[in-house]
């Protein structure tokens, strides 16, 4: 099965910026924790609709707060939203988090529960929700390249099966796609540590080879040193990780590095949910390693799709972004295989090459693309976790 | 199913392969492949290792460092013999 990538479509909705997104989500998004039951009636009221409920949004400042927001816009402004009714304790934030989404073009308007209550609130909010799922249902997709679509990885539950069959499953993808005008990100800033050599020499250019070190070191000294009771190795790796085999960070790093392929290089590097701005090609997001919360930073940069090798079997979702799962641990395979979307394990019996691999990975993005709902999704897993930098005031 | 092998190791400079079949027992003469460029040996597993866990392509004893993918991925902190399990009991970062 050979592909010309440039002439492979998908169908999937061009948005008003002209953005493609492979999903349709009319959101009901809280700007705040006391927000999410206002939300949550509203999506109940109306059918087609999802609310995001979430933990934070109240008394943070600074960078913290920067942080929340541009991840709230970021959700709101993601190609696979068609339109966002956004609630608020208050109408400041609110607008704020408004007129960030509607930088897009997309329908969005807020509403505010001081001086409405609830009820007032949610009966207005209903209408607007109602309004918006008739218009975005009737939107029509279109054939769209499927090299404008943007891609994201990050691996979980990473055993040594990761970096011999999943991770460059996904490495041998970007290697094929990103060349012709994908949008790639990787992340997980604690879990380079090991390899942060090797990734610095993936950098496109000395200025992202700088900044990744700069992003590497700053996360040691201010995180790690300051908050380390013993070491990490009773998180990096994971209990999970050590149980399917991997013993260090070291070799934890070199077997997610094995996701950026072999010939891919990254040409910027991004604070937590900032959208790419250098054009198309890989990006490295400063992240958690946490499986949710590092999704969820990565689709409020504005990733429509993601790709997510697994080894022991994370069954982490997204509420807005397709998140695909490839394994080629057998184990996993037999016991879970309700989350694996693509099966790999031919690459370690060797009747499936990297090379095969990836394209079955590219096949699973346009059927996913084209509106296959994966494990994830069928599975009802929407896991939205915010990254919170501090505590809050 | 005699054709799959039981172990696979990255690079050709490698100390360590990973066991890629579940209920490897002690005494199997394991098929080991090496990804790089396909070639294969046999070895004999000394111990039931699980699947996803490591086994030694040569004795190591503590303070030899473990290279996977061909990097350095650790240093042993006990021995293991040729066809043994190396994990958290024997293999420590160097980092922490």
């Amino acid at each position: 099965m050979a592909f010309d990538f440039t002439q492979e479509t998908v169908k999937a909705w061009r948005r008003e910026n002209g953005r493609v997104g492979v999903r349709n989500h009319v959101l009901i998004l809280p700007v705040d924790d006391i927000s999410n039951a206002a939300c949550e009636a509203v999506a109940n009221n109306v059918k087609g609709t999802m609310a995001i409920p979430h933990a934070y949004g109240r008394l943070q400042f600074g960078e913290d707060l920067d942080l929340h927001f541009r991840t709230i816009i970021g959700t709101g402004a993601n190609p696979n939203v068609a339109a966002v009714v956004v609630i608020g304790i208050e109408p400041e934030w609110t607008k704020i988090i408004v007129d960030g989404i509607a930088k897009t073009g997309k329908p969005v308007e807020g509403f505010w529960i001081e001086q409405n209550g609830d009820f007032e609130t949610i009966r207005r909010a209903s209408w607007k929700a109602k309004e918006f799922v008739h218009w975005a249902s009737e939107l029509q997709k279109e054939d769209c390249p499927l090299t404008d679509l943007w891609v994201s990885t990050k691996c979980g539950e990473s055993d040594t099966t990761t970096g011999l069959s999943s991770c460059p499953t996904v490495g041998n993808m970007y290697d094929k796609l990103l060349p012709h005008g994908l949008y790639g990100v990787f992340g997980e800033t604690s879990e380079i540590t090991g390899a942060e050599h090797i990734c610095e020499k993936r950098a496109a250019n000395p200025e992202a080879a700088a900044k990744f070190m700069k992003t590497w070191k700053a996360y040691q000294d201010d995180v790690i040193e300051q908050f380390k009771t013993s070491d990490l190795s009773d998180s990096q790796p994971t209990k999970g990780n050590i149980l399917g085999g991997l013993t260090t960070i070291e070799e934890k790093a070199l077997g997610n590095l094995e996701k950026i392929g072999r010939t891919s290089t990254y040409i910027d590097v991004l604070e937590p949910a900032e959208a790419p701005a250098k054009g198309a090609g890989l990006y490295f997001m400063d992240t958690s390693s946490a499986a949710a919360e590092c999704v969820t930073l990565m689709a409020a940069a504005g990733y429509v799709i993601h790709t997510f090798p697994t080894g022991q079997g994370n069954v982490v979702g997204n509420p807005i972004v397709p998140v695909i799962k490839i394994s080629g641990n057998p184990r996993t395979l037999r016991t879970m295989a309700e989350h694996i979307d693509v099966d790999v394990t031919g690459v370690l019996t060797r009747e499936m090459t990297i090379d095969q691999a990836g394209d079955a990975l590219i096949e699973m993005i346009k059927r996913t693309a084209n509106g296959r709902m994966t494990a994830a999704e069928a599975l009802g897993h929407r896991e939205f976790s915010m990254t919170k930098l501090y505590r809050s005031a | 199913m005699t054709t799959h092998p039981q172990l696979l190791v990255h690079g050709k400079a490698d100390n360590v392969g990973v066991v890629v079949v579940e209920g490897l027992t002690a005494g199997t003469d394991m098929l080991c492949v090496c990804t790089e460029d396909n070639s294969d040996f046999r070895l004999t597993a000394k111990a039931d290792i699980p699947i996803g866990h490591k086994v030694a392509l040569q004795d190591l004893q503590a303070g030899d460092t473990v290279l996977k993918y061909g990097e350095d991925i650790g240093k042993m902190v006990g021995a293991a013999e040729r066809g043994g399990h190396v994990h958290t009991h024997n293999l420590k970062t160097k980092r922490w």
